[in-house]
């Protein structure tokens, strides 16, 4: 029982710690590498702490579901947190849904934030709305794919089991269906946190933004805890990536030694994965609206190739 | 409880539902009092049929109680067995719910329609459904499926002044027709092998039957009780006709009447035939998949809002189809309780969609009726004058779009669980069709998920964008019971789904010879595990109060930040022009737009744009703006066979020449022919 408690506040406390800094140095690294200065690494703190405690205009057209959508994201999103093995193969709620679960969990979210972005009228809302609900939409049966080649191969959808499996076989990544799998969450990745080529989160122009024109009218707090849970959905579904296909430093055993080797390992690998996706973002331009469909049925192909080849070798 | 003699509590609960058509058709001249003994004997009807349904379930084993005819191969022959009594449960809470709903929904008919007659044909349509799920004779079967036909069209063309309705309802009666055709064809295949119509002597008669014959028979039922359930491509007559009834009505039929055909799949498939060769199997999982998909993205493009609630019917009928198809499969193969899991994920998403659907469609009605239209376009902020309801349609929609914690979910899951699994148990290459309709399953969930967003938003939210939906007033109380009682019903099979899912040890013995059900549960009853080794498992309950944990600290950090700061009302982001209006909002066609050009392969859009302008065409007085979507399976599919009948009929009017003396001469040659037949035998 303590065991789990420590677990969950240690696994709590990196979704809200760590994901900020991590959406930072992603930001940061990529200004270097486009020879700019950039913000600090520690700007999305400084951000969310700043918009905590701020005023809020909440649009005269929105109703109860306006105000209660940024709560539900924020609540699906580390709720998810604690359903991934971190620095561990243990996770404190893996046994009360696995990555089914986290996938729904998820999609939860993202209703409830579709729907505040239609509840104020704008068309900006609209717009954001009905782009977010399509892309994920489509990213969907791709991601899909990928999880059940890793969830066949371990023989269950339960994420700390997934884990176990992989644990004694540091090379499977090696195997075409792992690496297929691998390129195909890869892509769903960068289109689920709104990245380059699929949506700009720096930008703020209605013919390109996806996510930033659902949440136009959101200020405050709440637009601190939706930013918020946009840092925590990242890191998590860069942990389902990083822990699944790469088990280094994760044991089974959980002592006060082992969690501490999982977590120097868990962070180098996040900031490789981190550097990967900067690298991506500066090498690529932004995909038109409807080419992106295109990029997430490569990602399908992709999947449903690896799940042959778990059937082939 | 053995001493209550379920037989009579079913009976009774029969005798209310015919005694409600009876006296509301007899008082039809006062139409308050029609409204109540319709609705009150229906209520009756349901509540003791709840109880028989209750009872059969927790005592489990078969009651069968038969009334010989003196008619070859008819009786009265009734069997209470697991799976009638799961099905008579589900009809029991709809009625229940409907019922009461209707005390309020009637109201606007008096003065100005029969009620009379439609309490007439409300309490047949469930007595005939009734008798659907206990009829234990072929013959009593199809007469009960012939009065539930008869009885929905006369409800469907309710509003027959309507031209759109007069001609749904045509189609649903020739539709009905053809899939009781296929059901007489098929029963007499049967019939020919066992000597009898009882459906219990059908247990070994496929064995007596050539392969091609058994394959004709699979192919007979799969079509008639296909075409019932609405699967694509027999659904034409599904979204045409669900709408134009009166809304209480449509959330019977999309909820339990195409229920019968799935019905009709697991009694005879999975029972009588005891199971099915496997590429029939594959053949129900495939047209399952073909469903969900087609099924939901026609329902993207709709903004009807009835229409767009009965696409998603076939949508949901082929993930129930997934399900029964992954259990034919491994039924076959020799795997009882992965045939369990799949049996219990296609049974509870049919309990699941029921429920959730006449939610729905009492939802819409109560907006129908306020504000007088079905087209979304016109809707807008209805949350703020119909709260109960939109909160009702709200949980609804959660639950029909598969999202945690409600009932969606926990059967999306166990689909999910059983596809993983097939890949497992099945050899060959057929293997990789299982994940594969695993993630079609997951595109289907994504894209329900992005219709109830609009649906629901469009309807319920922002601002209202015609006068239809401003000044609009809430539902009456008791139109707001029926559907709040569907809204704990659908909560607590979501939140309670390991408690509930016991219910099914009896329908799985009794089907597949292997009890599963109360197996799946772990932890203390509160985790639902797939029942297979290494399997995953799920907690809808700690879920739920993990995220209310979580969700209620973010509102106390809000408040302990936010508390010495402003929190007030503005007006939305404008863009600078002078105040936002309803014509600036996201309307259902934009908002499926981006769907509509991926998937424009399926849909050849069309869009005409007209502007009208005086000097110069950059300053357009006004715009005309015209979009619609090919109709593929009407017109590719159906409108060359209507041609091909019609053409077929112009050559047989030759010999229908109108002489009295050719038509006696017709029948004696056939009357000599068949004599001949027979003796021949």
């Amino acid at each position: 029982m303590t065991e789990v408690l420590t677990n969950s506040g240690l696994q709590l406390a990196l979704l809200l710690l760590v994901s900020p800094l991590l959406s930072g140095i992603i930001k940061s690294l990529k200004a270097k590498l486009q020879t700019r200065r950039g913000p600090s690494i520690f700007q999305t703190y400084w951000d969310v702490f700043k918009l905590l405690r701020k005023g809020m205009v909440i649009p005269e057209t929105a109703s109860w579901i306006f105000s209660a959508a940024p709560y539900i994201v924020f609540g699906t999103a580390t709720l998810v947190g604690l359903m991934i093995p971190m620095t561990t193969t243990h996770a404190p709620l893996s046994l009360f849904g696995g990555v089914l679960a986290v996938v729904y969990l998820l999609a939860l979210g993202r209703f409830f934030l579709a729907l505040g972005g239609l509840d104020t009228g704008s068309s900006f809302g609209g717009l954001g709305s009905s782009r977010e609900m399509t892309i994920s939409a489509i990213a969907e049966p791709a991601m899909m794919l990928a999880i059940f080649t890793v969830a066949l191969g371990a023989n269950s959808t339960n994420l700390s089991e997934m884990a176990k499996v992989a644990v004694g076989q540091s090379w499977r990544f090696l195997a075409p269906s792992q690496m297929l799998a691998f390129a195909a969450l890869f892509i769903v990745l960068i289109a689920e946190t709104g990245r380059i080529p699929v949506d700009n989160p720096a930008t703020h122009l209605e013919l390109t933004m996806i996510h930033e024109a659902m949440v136009l009218e959101y200020s405050g707090p709440y637009l601190a805890l939706i930013e918020w849970s946009g840092s925590i959905k990242q890191l998590v579904l860069m942990t389902l990536l990083v822990n699944t296909f790469f088990p280094y430093g994760l044991s089974s055993d959980w002592t006060a030694q082992t969690v501490s080797v999982g977590l120097l390992f868990y962070l180098a690998k996040l900031l490789v994965l981190a550097c990967l996706i900067v690298l991506v973002e500066t090498t690529n331009a932004k995909l038109r609206l409807f080419r992106v469909p295109e990029l997430l049925m490569v990602a399908f192909i992709l999947g449903a190739l690896a799940l042959i080849s778990t059937f082939l070798f | 409880m053995n001493a209550i003699p379920l037989g009579g509590i079913f009976a009774l609960s029969l005798a209310a539902y015919a005694t409600g058509a009876f006296a509301s058709l007899a008082n039809w001249r006062n139409s308050t009092l029609a409204r109540r003994v319709c609705c009150g004997s229906a209520l009756v009807g349901a509540s003791l049929g709840g109880f028989a349904a209750g009872l059969g379930i927790l005592r489990g084993g078969t009651a069968a109680w038969s009334i010989p005819s003196g008619i070859p191969l008819f009786a009265y022959s009734f069997s209470y067995d697991a799976l009638a009594a799961f099905f008579n449960l589900i009809l029991a809470v709809l009625a229940g719910a409907v019922s009461i709903y209707s005390f309020g929904y009637l109201k606007e008919f008096e003065g100005r329609r029969n009620i009379g007659v439609f309490g007439f044909l409300f309490n047949i349509l469930l007595l005939s459904l009734a008798i659907v799920f206990t009829a234990a004779n072929a013959f009593l079967f199809l007469i009960g499926w012939e009065v539930m036909a008869l009885a929905a069209y006369g409800l469907v063309t309710f509003y027959h002044e309507d031209q759109e309705t007069r001609q749904a309802g045509l189609l649903y009666i020739i539709m009905a027709h053809i899939d009781a055709g296929c059901l007489l064809l098929g029963f007499a295949l049967l019939i020919q092998g066992s000597g009898s119509a009882e459906f219990a002597s059908f247990h070994g008669a496929a064995s007596q039957l050539s392969s091609g014959r058994q394959a004709a028979a699979f192919v007979l039922f799969f079509l008639g009780f296909g075409i019932k359930a609405g699967v694509i491509p027999f659904h034409i007559w599904l979204p045409a006709a669900h709408p134009v009834a009166p809304s209480n009505i449509s959330a019977l039929l999309s909820s339990i009447v195409i229920k019968t055909g799935i019905y009709g799949m697991a009694r005879i498939f999975v029972d009588s035939l005891g199971g099915v060769p496997s590429w029939a199997g594959l053949l129900v999982l495939i047209i399952g998949v073909i469903s969900a998909i087609l099924g939901v993205l026609y329902a993207l493009m709709e903004h009807d809002l009835k229409r767009l609630l009965a696409y998603h019917s076939i949508e949901n009928i082929g993930i129930i189809l997934m399900g029964l198809g992954a259990a034919l499969i491994f039924r076959v193969a020799g795997q009882p309780l992965l045939a369990g899991v799949a049996l219990i994920a296609a049974m509870f998403h049919t309990l699941n969609h029921a429920i959730f659907k006449c939610l729905l469609f009492l939802g819409a009605g109560s907006v129908v009726h306020s504000t007088g239209t079905r087209n979304m376009e016109k809707m807008g902020g209805l949350i703020r004058s119909m709260p109960v309801t939109a909160f009702c349609f709200l949980i609804g929609a959660i639950a029909i779009s598969g999202l945690p914690p409600l009932n969606g979910f926990v059967s999306e899951w166990l689909t999910y669980q059983s596809l993983l699994a097939g890949f497992g148990a099945t050899g060959g290459l057929t293997r990789i069709l299982f994940p594969l309709a695993g993630s079609m399953l997951a595109l289907t969930g994504a894209l329900a998920a992005a219709c109830f967003v609009k649906a629901f938003a469009i309807t319920f939210l922002a601002l209202p964008r015609g006068t239809e939906s401003r000044d609009v007033h809430e539902a009456p109380w008791s139109m707001l019971f029926g559907m709040g009682y569907l809204t704990v019903i659908c909560a607590a099979l979501g939140l309670g789904a390991t408690w509930f899912l016991r219910i099914f040890g009896g329908m799985t013995e009794q089907l597949l010879g292997q009890r599963v059900g109360g197996n799946l549960i772990t932890g203390n009853g509160l985790v639902l595990s797939a029942g297979i080794p290494h399997g995953g498992t799920v907690s809808t309950a700690v879920l739920a109060t993990a995220l209310l944990v979580l969700a209620g600290s973010a509102v106390l950090v809000v408040r302990i930040t936010g508390r010495k700061f402003a929190r007030r009302r503005g007006p939305t982001w404008d863009c600078g022009l002078p105040g936002l209006t309803a014509e600036n909002e996201y309307t259902a066609t934009a908002f499926s737009k981006p769907l509509r050009m991926i998937f424009s392969v399926l849909y050849q859009p069309r869009r005409e744009i007209q502007a009208v302008f005086d000097v110069s065409p950059y300053f357009p007085k006004e715009i005309r703006f015209e979009s619609e979507i090919e109709p593929t399976f009407e017109k590719r599919l159906y409108a060359p066979l209507q041609e091909f009948i019609f053409r077929l009929s112009t050559r047989m009017r030759t010999i229908q020449a109108g002489s009295v003396h050719a038509y006696l001469a017709y029948i004696f040659v056939t009357l000599v022919l068949l004599l001949l037949f027979a003796v021949r035998k």
